[in-house]
């Protein structure tokens, strides 16, 4: 009969593998709970706090809409009026991605979201949605109609300019395309999933002149209940 | 509804032109944000 | 509000939260989003669908155009074109737009060089069997030497562009007399080429199998005023907040506003009678100098946290008092 080795759940523990080092350092900062949290703190309650998720499904949406298109290929949606449904699903969500995204970077400039080391989280904000402007814009130049050909003409002018048109060729239906379906959707996932995960690690920013609970409760016996503010 | 037709746009002085598509999504935007602050959120139930 | 103090608030709100919570299912809040959402694009998209204005093409521009991709055709030849006058990464005939001495476009040198009297009249022309008067043009111009070309092209443009009316419209029949070569007939040969579809199958393959870049059909499509007139009659201009719109009665890009705007600055429209000045200087290098006030937004933008005023806009105007008014009214704020 052999012993059973008892493998340590959760954060507490040496380890001995960089495997081992790296599960402590999620396990610690994103723990299971942390992630798939049943509670929030009780000042998460408005809907402006909806804005975030709602962005989220929007892009899967997008995403989902825009595989589908790919199984039918570039021109699939001027031949068809199924390939040019999912091409109106396509454009749809992402209107409504763009929409839920400024109402939630509204929402978290006027909470002031970037207190309490969330930096990064408003950094990474800014950058998904510079990334997802890239992805639109890399969309709308492949749509092979006039739209396409008017914005390809007038966007090389700025590439041009700023001398990155010889790399990064819009006018070029062929790289245009794989821009589009790989490398600019893969960074706005990477960046999107940094985001949450920093949102997650570090919880939803309390509110502005929130009293510390802390003090709160040591001062409870004694307070004057005029003292709380009436909104 | 047939939206292949030219759009009308919305004309505030001699260099502000939105056309009425994009008018009506920033007013649902900023419609939106309005009610997301005002509207009354359920109240919760105390957790752990 | 002392250093210490604001540290001390600083680090407050970096604390995991000690005080109550509630049940929140994210879940259940994710799966509700993707059914509303989900809905919402679906009934969009059986009410309204999207935009898809067929491409023009240089047979449309033969039929609704000619004279003006005639007109153009002689450019290609003479060298004047927007293409031709263009710079890197096309050709070397310019320098390009510039911030002060700073020449960003020269970076990528001629990555993607276009010799626009061959790329779009001589190749073209050779690539099928020809009318009399064309072919024989094709031998004319090909015995010439180049300066030679460049005489009857240039010749030929000016006399072209000096029939000009009141409206800007060429008259190639009231075209001086003069010794233009086969210039004439070359851009003839374009034009019915053109209306018969075969240049655009030209343009398309470009002599290969496979071949997934309109680089130079469409720099070609945006010499001339076939496409530009199309742009504007759909107020997709720069200078009318183009960048925003979209085609038909879509909605278009709101987001980018903010880029969009600098275009309808005065200084960046200098009329084009006005040949010199500083808002000629900043009108024809406009896009690079937007791009580098965009940057300058983008760094404001992502260092918010940092720029005083910008960061204390939400203490001044309190919106957050909305958000937070059931928190505040069962635990009060502090000062």
């Amino acid at each position: 009969m052999s012993a059973e080795t008892k493998v340590p759940t959760g954060a507490d523990f040496e380890p001995s593998t960089w495997t081992g080092v790296v599960r402590k350092r999620w396990l610690k900062n994103l723990p299971p709970e942390k992630m798939l949290p049943e509670s929030q703190p009780s000042y998460v309650a408005s809907w402006i706090y909806v804005f975030g998720m709602a962005t989220i499904v929007a892009m899967v949406i997008a995403i989902v809409t825009g595989v589908i298109i790919t199984l039918g290929g570039v021109q699939w949606f001027h031949e068809s009026s199924t390939g040019r449904f999912f091409n109106s699903t396509h454009y749809w969500s992402v209107q409504l991605f763009f929409l839920f995204m400024v109402v939630h970077l509204w929402g978290k400039y006027w909470m002031s979201a970037w207190r309490g080391k969330r930096a990064l989280t408003w950094i990474t904000g800014v950058l998904a949605f510079l990334t997802a402007v890239g992805v639109g814009f890399t969309g709308y130049v492949i749509t092979t109609n006039f739209n396409a050909q008017w914005i390809a003409f007038e966007a090389k002018d700025v590439m041009n300019a700023i001398g990155v048109g010889s790399v990064f060729n819009v006018t070029n239906l062929g790289q245009m395309v794989t821009f589009h379906v790989a490398p600019l959707p893969l960074a706005l996932g990477i960046i999107v999933v940094a985001h949450i995960l920093l949102v997650r690690r570090h919880g939803v920013v309390p509110p502005l002149d929130a009293i510390d609970p802390a003090l709160e409760s040591a001062t409870a016996a004694s307070t004057d209940e005029t003292e709380a503010v009436a909104s | 509804m047939n939206l292949d037709q030219p759009a009308s746009y919305w004309q505030i002085w001699d260099w502000i032109s939105v056309s009425i598509p994009n008018l009506i999504v920033i007013v649902v935007m900023l419609l939106l944000f309005v009610l997301a602050l005002v509207l009354p959120f359920p109240k919760g139930s105390d957790a752990e | 509000m002392s250093r210490e103090s604001r540290k001390a608030r600083s680090e407050f709100y970096a604390r995991p939260w000690q005080g109550k919570n509630r049940h929140y299912d994210i879940v259940k809040e994710g799966v509700i989003a993707f059914v509303v959402i989900g809905v919402l694009v679906i009934a969009f998209s059986a009410l309204f669908s999207s935009p898809d204005d067929p491409a023009l093409t240089f047979k449309g521009w033969a039929t609704d155009a000619p004279d003006n991709l005639y007109a153009v055709s002689v450019q290609q030849l003479a060298g004047t074109s927007g293409t031709a006058t263009y710079g890197p990464p096309y050709n070397s005939n310019s320098d390009g737009v510039s911030v002060g001495p700073i020449f960003l476009q020269k970076l990528g040198g001629v990555t993607h060089p276009i010799d626009t009297a061959n790329d779009y009249v001589i190749t073209p022309l050779s690539s099928q069997v020809e009318p009399n008067d064309v072919s024989a043009a094709l031998k004319v111009w090909n015995a010439a030497s180049a300066d030679q070309q460049t005489t009857w092209a240039t010749d030929y443009d000016t006399a072209l562009q000096a029939t000009a009316d009141d409206q800007g419209d060429l008259h190639i029949d009231k075209v001086a007399t003069g010794d233009y070569g086969p210039v004439p007939d070359l851009a003839k040969g374009v034009v019915a080429m053109a209306a018969s579809g075969a240049y655009d199958n030209a343009m398309t393959g470009q002599g290969q199998f496979f071949q997934t870049d309109q680089t130079k059909q469409l720099l070609l499509m945006g010499d001339g005023s076939y496409m530009d007139d199309k742009a504007t009659a759909d107020n997709l201009q720069g200078n009318t907040w183009g960048m925003m719109n979209e085609a038909g009665s879509w909605p278009g890009q709101q987001w980018l506003g903010f880029t969009s705007v600098w275009y309808q600055l005065p200084i960046f429209n200098a009329p084009d009678d006005q040949t010199d000045g500083f808002t000629r200087t900043l009108t024809d290098n406009a896009d690079v100098i937007i791009a580098a006030i965009l940057v300058v937004l983008l760094f404001t933008f992502a260092l918010t946290p940092w720029i005083p005023v910008l960061r204390d806009l939400p203490r001044w105007i309190p919106l957050h008092r909305l958000v937070w008014k059931q928190y505040y009214r069962e635990h009060g704020r502090a000062s």
